[in-house]
């Protein structure tokens, strides 16, 4: 199975996952049904096949594979009574609009802050500062300061999809790693742009944390709580995996696998093929916006760099000059051209970081509800599975009939029992998953908006800001020039 | 310093003299001229080429009978201009500088008259019949070709540059010439520098345009939920829209003022350069002149002195005419940058009001909008 992957890292990563996926009663049931080479399953099947691989590609965040359990410690296991599935599963409707509500007056605060270089050249990695402020009940203390490397919260996240995006939750992906990044970071270049980049990961994971603890399922969730809280963090291993392009790689695969299935999935309800479409289209919408975005902040810097160019030339201008009035008006000019230019510098982080960034994050954001869609067609094919096959056992045991195998055909019709629970649970994991998909979709969509209305709006006051500043530094001039005699 | 061909002045009000019109007939650019005749309330309009503006400026540096004529600072003519060229843009940025710059023309059209307005300012220049004949007449006068004038533009020969650092003999010189020199390089960089921020600002407004546009392409009206959202995007669409506004705006004031006022200081300041080349090289004339008479011999003596005394005359008129014209150009150009600077400020903060007026209506806007 592994050949298929390549990276025997990754069966590491993997045993992590199911290390706390093995925590919920339910995932232990469906990895009872798990498609390994073992098992006299479906993998005899061509279509089957097909879909065995497919969950092997993705099943980073499948629970379905054979577990391997390591003796590597999730304190996620620990006697923590909280099963976030139970709870999410069985809400009535009315639990559902509480929480809701709850969700928009929710008291935590988190920030990020204070990088800090640990060790040296290759070996060098960024501590950031984590706290959390809030009034929760789940929480242990109103206050609590820890400390994180990127790491750590890549290890976070994949915890937290491979819990949750099977069950058709909506998981913010963590911020994206990046090479280049972070080997100048490490190298020791004290550039700026090494303190740019430094500043805008500070930023993604700030607002990743955010993301996470908004949805309430993922708030109550013992990794994130530890994750918040816990002075102590066991090293999360091997993060390759779910980094946003790990999602899209894994999304696009499971995809192509689905696309690759005899079996087409008979959407019953419109709603899910107007919203996948929706999704693509958005998709595209905002890659192209994004890159938009990305091209107005380069010209803004590119202003900042000529404003500071033109405000030297200014004030040699203003010391060539004889004329004492006309001299000290040049020099002024010099002087309100460098305000300006800090302006831009200003302007261009709030182009960047307000919209741009929020931009890049609905990218991220929409591949991983791509995946939440995806993973639905997967449950379905699941279930579809499992009807074959029970059919299969029901034709197996009405050949049995006829032989004289008494404990064959007992045999058969233990796994015709075996196979009706599976396909009855096929159906309830569907339609879970349908349900959930539903609400977090509808939820996704009500934040998105009030995302967008909060950028809008810091995006305004920073242009006002600015205006506000350009009209005192005019009007500071406006007397020299007019002093020129 | 009436030339004797001169009439009286000029007929027309240097003040009034507009370029009101400009029009494109291919690779040409016809110029309506109009200006008020200064003895009537009636206006006299005729139409230009370049080739005309070029012939006047000839014509005055060729002018006869206007002594010491090489002491005088002449206003300086903008380049041609060459319209439809591939590379339009860059060419004629290297060639025109700011003057490339602005709709139809108007930047290029404002530094003709600029020109126009100095040379019928000038006390001497003003009398020249070929002005009056330029304003006045309706036959364009570039159809004749009058004799090229007597000096052209400083060539960059390693010659002359020698020539440009020749010691004076008159400290006020040697120290107008410094200055000179410091100045005409420190406006030309800032003249380049303000074109390349007028350019990035015009480039960030085209970038906000395709922003706004883009974000157009989001709206959709499939459910409540995207609805929502549309708004959300098409209210963005138009926050961005007004800071393309903004910087447009930013960038015509930059260039309808400080550009225009930096780009011709620095045109000015080449052109006293020049004159003040041209004085340099008769004193090189006159000094050479002064030693082959004291080596000449006996015989020719005589007749090297009278020529020494004749460039010598002509050496002192040049370099009084030259004091005169440094002094008025000295007082002139701080008027004009003066005049510029203020016009540049108040357009700028006029702007600046406006926006933050309109941001803030949005802002507010969006507030009552979201609270709901």
């Amino acid at each position: 199975m592994s050949e298929e992957r390549g990276s025997s890292a990754q069966t590491e990563e993997d045993e992590d996952l199911f290390v706390s996926a093995m925590e919920s009663p339910e995932a232990a049931r469906l990895s009872a049904e798990d498609l390994s080479p073992s098992s006299n399953g479906p993998r005899d099947d061509d279509p089957d096949d097909l879909f065995a691989e497919a969950t092997e590609e993705v099943s980073l965040d499948s629970p379905e594979r054979q577990p391997i359990l390591s003796d590597g410690p999730s304190p996620a296991i620990t006697p923590v009574s909280i099963s976030p599935r139970v709870d999410v599963f069985d809400r009535s409707p009315d639990l559902d609009e509480e929480e809701e509500e709850n969700r928009d007056t929710f008291d935590i605060q988190i920030s990020v802050s204070d990088p800090e270089k640990v060790g040296d050249g290759m070996n060098a990695f960024m501590i950031y500062k984590v706290t959390t402020k809030t009034s929760l009940s789940i929480f242990s203390r109103d206050e609590v300061c820890v400390k994180r490397r990127f790491s750590d919260f890549l290890g976070l996240h994949s915890k937290l999809a491979s819990k949750y995006m099977h069950m058709g939750f909506i998981v913010p992906p963590a911020p994206e790693k990046s090479i280049v990044g972070m080997t100048k970071v490490k190298v020791g270049k004290e550039d700026l742009s090494s303190v740019e980049f430094v500043e805008k990961r500070r930023s993604a994971l700030e607002r990743y944390l955010l993301r996470t603890v908004k949805h309430p399922a993922l708030l109550k969730d013992p990794d994130v709580l530890q994750f918040l809280e816990s002075s102590e963090l066991p090293r999360a291993v091997s993060t390759q995996a779910l980094s946003g392009a790990g999602i899209l790689r894994m999304v696009n695969k499971a995809a192509d696998a689905v696309n690759k299935m005899t079996i087409k999935m008979n959407e019953s309800d419109a709603w899910f093929e107007e919203k996948q479409q929706q999704f693509e289209n958005l998709d595209v919408q905002l890659r192209k916006l994004h890159v938009s975005v990305e091209s107005l902040v380069c010209h803004r810097k590119e202003l900042s760099v000529n404003t500071a160019l033109f405000a030297k030339s200014a004030a040699m201008l203003g010391n060539s000059e004889d004329h004492t009035a006309l001299s000290r008006a040049l020099s002024q000019l010099a002087e309100v051209e460098e305000k300006i230019e800090q302006l831009h510098q200003e302007q261009a982080n709030a182009d960047f970081y307000l919209i741009s960034e929020l931009l890049g994050d609905y990218v991220r954001l929409i591949t991983a509800v791509r995946g939440v869609f995806d993973q639905r067609m997967k449950a379905w094919g699941k279930w579809q599975d499992a009807q074959l096959m029970l059919q299969r056992k029901r034709e197996a045991e009405a050949k049995l009939q006829y032989a004289s195998k008494p404990e064959k055909l007992q045999q058969a019709r233990d796994e015709i029992r075996e196979w009706e629970g599976k396909v009855q649970q096929g159906e309830r994991d569907f339609e879970q998953i349908s349900r959930n998909i539903r609400r977090e979709v509808g939820q996704f969509e009500k934040e998105r908006v009030k995302d967008f209305r909060v950028v809008i709006m810091k995006y305004l006051e920073s242009l006002v800001h600015s205006q506000q500043q350009l009209i005192k530094y005019w009007e500071a001039f406006l007397p020299e020039a007019k002093a020129i005699a | 310093m009436e030339g004797s061909s001169a009439e009286a002045a000029l007929s027309v009000s240097a003040n009034s003299i507009r370029i009101t019109d400009v029009t494109q007939d291919g690779d040409v650019l016809t110029f309506a001229i109009a200006s008020q005749k200064l003895n009537s309330s009636a206006g006299v309009c005729v139409f230009r080429m370049y080739e005309d503006f070029d012939w006047l400026q000839q014509s005055l540096f060729s002018e006869e009978n206007l002594p010491g004529l090489q002491g005088i600072i002449f206003p300086p003519l903008p380049s041609k201009a060459l319209p439809s060229q591939s590379n339009t843009q860059t060419k004629a940025l290297k060639q025109l500088g700011f003057l490339a710059l602005g709709q139809d023309w108007q930047s290029y059209c404002k530094a003709l008259e600029f020109y126009l307005q100095q040379v019928a300012a000038h006390p001497t220049l003003c009398k020249c019949k070929a002005l009056d004949s330029f304003l006045i007449n309706s036959e364009s006068p570039g159809k004749q070709r009058g004799r090229k004038g007597i000096f052209n533009r400083l060539s960059q020969a390693v010659e002359e540059m020698r020539k440009e650092s020749h010691k004076d003999v008159d400290n006020f010189f040697q120290n107008e010439r410094n200055k000179n020199t410091n100045l005409a390089a420190s406006s030309k960089v800032a003249t380049e520098k303000l074109l390349d921020v007028v350019m990035t600002e015009q480039k960030l407004a085209v970038a906000c345009g395709h922003f706004a546009t883009s974000l157009h392409l989001c709206v959709n009206q499939d459910d409540a939920a995207a609805v929502a959202f549309s708004k959300v995007c098409l209210k963005l669409s138009d926050v961005i829209e007004a800071v393309k506004r903004n910087y447009e705006k930013v960038a015509s004031n930059n260039l309808s003022t400080l550009g225009l006022g930096l780009d011709l200081e620095s045109r000015y300041q080449e052109s006293e350069k020049e004159m003040l080349f041209r004085r340099t090289c008769k004193l090189i004339e006159l000094e050479t002149v002064k030693k082959g008479t004291e080596k000449a011999k006996a015989n020719k003596r005589e007749v090297m002195e009278a020529f020494q005394k004749a460039v010598e005359k002509e050496f002192n008129l040049i370099s009084s005419v030259a004091k005169q014209e440094i002094e008025r150009f000295h007082s002139s150009r701080v008027k004009v940058l003066k005049t510029f600077l203020i016009g540049w400020c108040e357009l700028q903060l006029n702007t600046a009001k406006e926006f933050a007026e309109l941001y803030s209506q949005h802002l507010e806007a969006c507030r009552n909008m979201y609270s709901e």
